[in-house]
């Protein structure tokens, strides 16, 4: 149904209409490009890790370094590139483990009820009264700063809208038609839950991860500006512009260009989930 | 019928203010390291780390320790900073005032700014004032605070210099007689106007960088809200009796509306909170956030379980009085929650 959405001509045709989401589109399809060719495109790659050259340190952007030079003489234009390929990788990873860890409990409150959905809403109101990017502080904070304790602590806090999202739909769908069909033929509550009402979720479940790699990647940002997210020297956008926060206005390029490279990640995840919510009809 | 349905809200609301505590608790004593060790630091002795087990009751089980801790929380007793060496319910009374301006200020400029953007949105319906709004609240729900921070930051405080770069007040200001802790309404009640400008200059940025993502956020909402309003029979109907399009916009549209926006406002109240933690370290803005980032990097336990608790507890405050607000002017939400 969703590749139909999408590859079936109607759907495209429609999603085509909204030049802002095809514009979003664009912007998505460039960040995954240069996330995944940041090595063979960029100028200096070798300026992805601990490379230094005083000799060019705290350049502006000129026409050798496009986004100039950050403090120990790497280009920032290569750095951001490559400060992608953390992000895709991290939002990737934390999607992939918060969504099932959260549509799981999601989809048995809302079809069941009953003791299992009262503690199970009940804990997502717990997690959801603290900001996630807070709680991630603390657990990175407390574990110590790396790349794979950040993706843990985010995704530790993010599956409860997912819970939330899929508790909400399930509700609705346990009462349509095909759901009391398939209940009277005798079919069990397994092939109820998996075939008829999580195809049914999948639209809103599509256009929440979408929205949310856009919240992923600024949350990661977060972290990594107040120094709690991927260590030095991987280049990590966040940690980027703290960098060049410390030495306004003179470094100015050092935030101007890393924020705008997390500026069209974000833009271009959040114009797509906008242009999916209106084709597929779906409240997230 | 509402007084029972803020009975029941209010009794949901203190299970989940357990259960954050209970949370936060756990999250503190389970995470991989010795808060004993964190706390004296690497140098200390074995015979030093068991002393100070000892004195805080770590070699009791973790039950035990969370009475122990929520008994000395209820008497209002959240213990000793490791970082300021004062107790922490001290520290954050003197911080929150600070960063509750800065949200209250943020929360204003969405409703004054936000609200009537989105319904001018609404009402002239792809038209120019609407794409304008559209690009303005999508750069602002898409760009990171920290980069808001930043760039106003370069154009306003070091390009035109115009604005104030760091703190609540300048250098040599006193702080206004202690009222409310807001500076600005503090200074209004001492009718200290020097101060009030002062402290309106420092507020100004932070503010703005911490309100554009809800800004953003309530513009697209109002409109998209507001616009389906607009096709509404009522709308024909007020129409037809010969209001004129302020008063159809203003009163008959905008009313159901804002339900939405209400709750959303409850909501928001957690991600301002988050992201105080990232504008209030740019701008060097005393309060709780700034703290809480400073507490965090210290390892300071009490001082973390403290912040985060009055986060929650604030948070779970506001929603509860949101959700009744909300019940007052739509009593179909009441009446509903009541049927379950």
């Amino acid at each position: 149904m969703i590749a139909g959405a999408f590859f079936g001509g109607r759907g495209w045709y429609k999603f085509s209409r909204n030049r802002l989401s095809l514009f979003g589109l664009f912007l998505v399809i460039s960040f995954i490009l240069m996330a995944l060719l940041a090595p063979w495109i960029t100028p200096y790659p070798q300026h992805a890790e601990s490379f230094i050259d005083f000799a060019n340190a705290n350049q502006p952007p000129s026409a050798k370094y496009m986004f100039g030079t950050d403090l120990i003489g790497r280009d920032v234009f290569s750095r951001v590139l490559f400060g992608y390929r953390i992000s895709l990788r991290l939002s990737i990873i934390v999607l992939a483990i918060a969504v099932p860890l959260g549509v799981i409990p999601g989809l048995l409150a809302g079809y069941y009820g009953g003791w299992w959905e009262t503690i199970t809403m009940r804990i997502v109101d717990v997690f959801l009264a603290v900001p996630s990017l807070v709680m991630a502080l603390i657990v990175v904070g407390l574990v110590g700063s790396s790349l794979t304790n950040a993706m843990l602590a985010i995704a530790f806090f993010w599956w409860p809208w997912y819970t939330r999202l899929l508790y909400n739909i399930t509700r609705q769908l346990k009462n349509e038609g095909y759901v009391t069909a398939a209940q009277v033929v005798g079919a069990s509550h397994w092939h109820i839950l998996i075939k008829e009402i999580l195809p049914n979720c999948v639209p809103s479940l599509l256009t929440k991860m979408t929205l949310d790699m856009s919240f992923v990647i600024l949350v990661a940002a977060s972290l990594g500006f107040l120094g709690l997210g991927v260590r030095a020297p991987t280049p990590e956008l966040g940690s980027m512009i703290a960098e060049g926060a410390n030495y306004l206005p003179a470094m100015w390029w050092l935030p101007v260009f890393a924020g705008l490279g997390i500026l069209i990640a974000v833009l271009g995840f959040n114009l797509v989930g906008d242009g999916l919510r209106d084709l597929l009809d779906v409240e997230v | 019928m509402l007084r029972r349905y803020i009975i029941r809200r209010s009794i949901a609301a203190l299970i989940t203010l357990f259960g954050v505590s209970v949370l936060i608790f756990f999250l503190a004593r389970v995470m991989p390291g010795d808060p004993a060790m964190i706390a004296l630091g690497e140098t200390a002795t074995l015979e030093q780390i068991a002393n100070y087990r000892e004195r805080l009751g770590l070699n009791e089980p973790l039950l035990v320790q969370y009475v122990v801790y929520i008994t000395s929380v209820i008497h209002g007793d959240l213990g000793d900073s490791l970082y300021t060496h004062g107790a922490v319910l001290d520290d954050l009374a003197h911080t929150f005032p600070a960063t509750l301006e800065l949200i209250l200020f943020s929360t204003v400029l969405m409703i004054t700014i936000g609200i009537p953007l989105g319904v001018l949105a609404g009402r002239f319906r792809d038209g120019f004032i609407d794409n304008f709004t559209r690009v303005f609240s999508l750069l602002g729900v898409v760009t990171p605070s920290f980069v808001w921070a930043l760039f106003l930051m370069l154009v306003f405080a070091f390009y035109l210099d115009v604005l104030p770069a760091q703190g609540r007040l300048s250098e040599g200001v006193e702080p206004p007689a202690f009222v409310t802790g807001l500076y600005l309404v503090d200074s209004i009640v001492a009718g200290d106007w020097a101060t009030f400008r002062d402290a309106s200059a420092h507020i100004v940025m932070p503010g703005t960088a911490l309100a554009m993502a809800s800004v953003g956020q309530t513009t697209r909402m109002t409109r998209a809200n507001v616009g389906e309003s607009f096709d509404k029979t009522y709308i024909e109907f007020a129409r037809a009796y010969g209001f004129k399009g302020f008063r159809t916009a203003a009163v008959y549209a905008l009313r159901p509306a804002l339900i939405p926006v209400l709750t959303i406002m409850g909501l928001d109240i957690a991600i301002k909170f988050g992201s105080a933690f990232l504008v209030e370290t740019v701008f060097s803005w005393p309060g709780m956030a700034r703290y809480g980032v400073q507490v965090i990097l210290f390892k300071d336990l009490n001082a973390i379980v403290g912040t985060v608790t009055i986060i929650g507890f604030f948070f779970i405050v506001i929603n509860l009085i949101v959700d009744i607000v909300v019940s007052f002017v739509d009593p179909r939400i009441r009446l509903g929650a009541l049927a379950q």
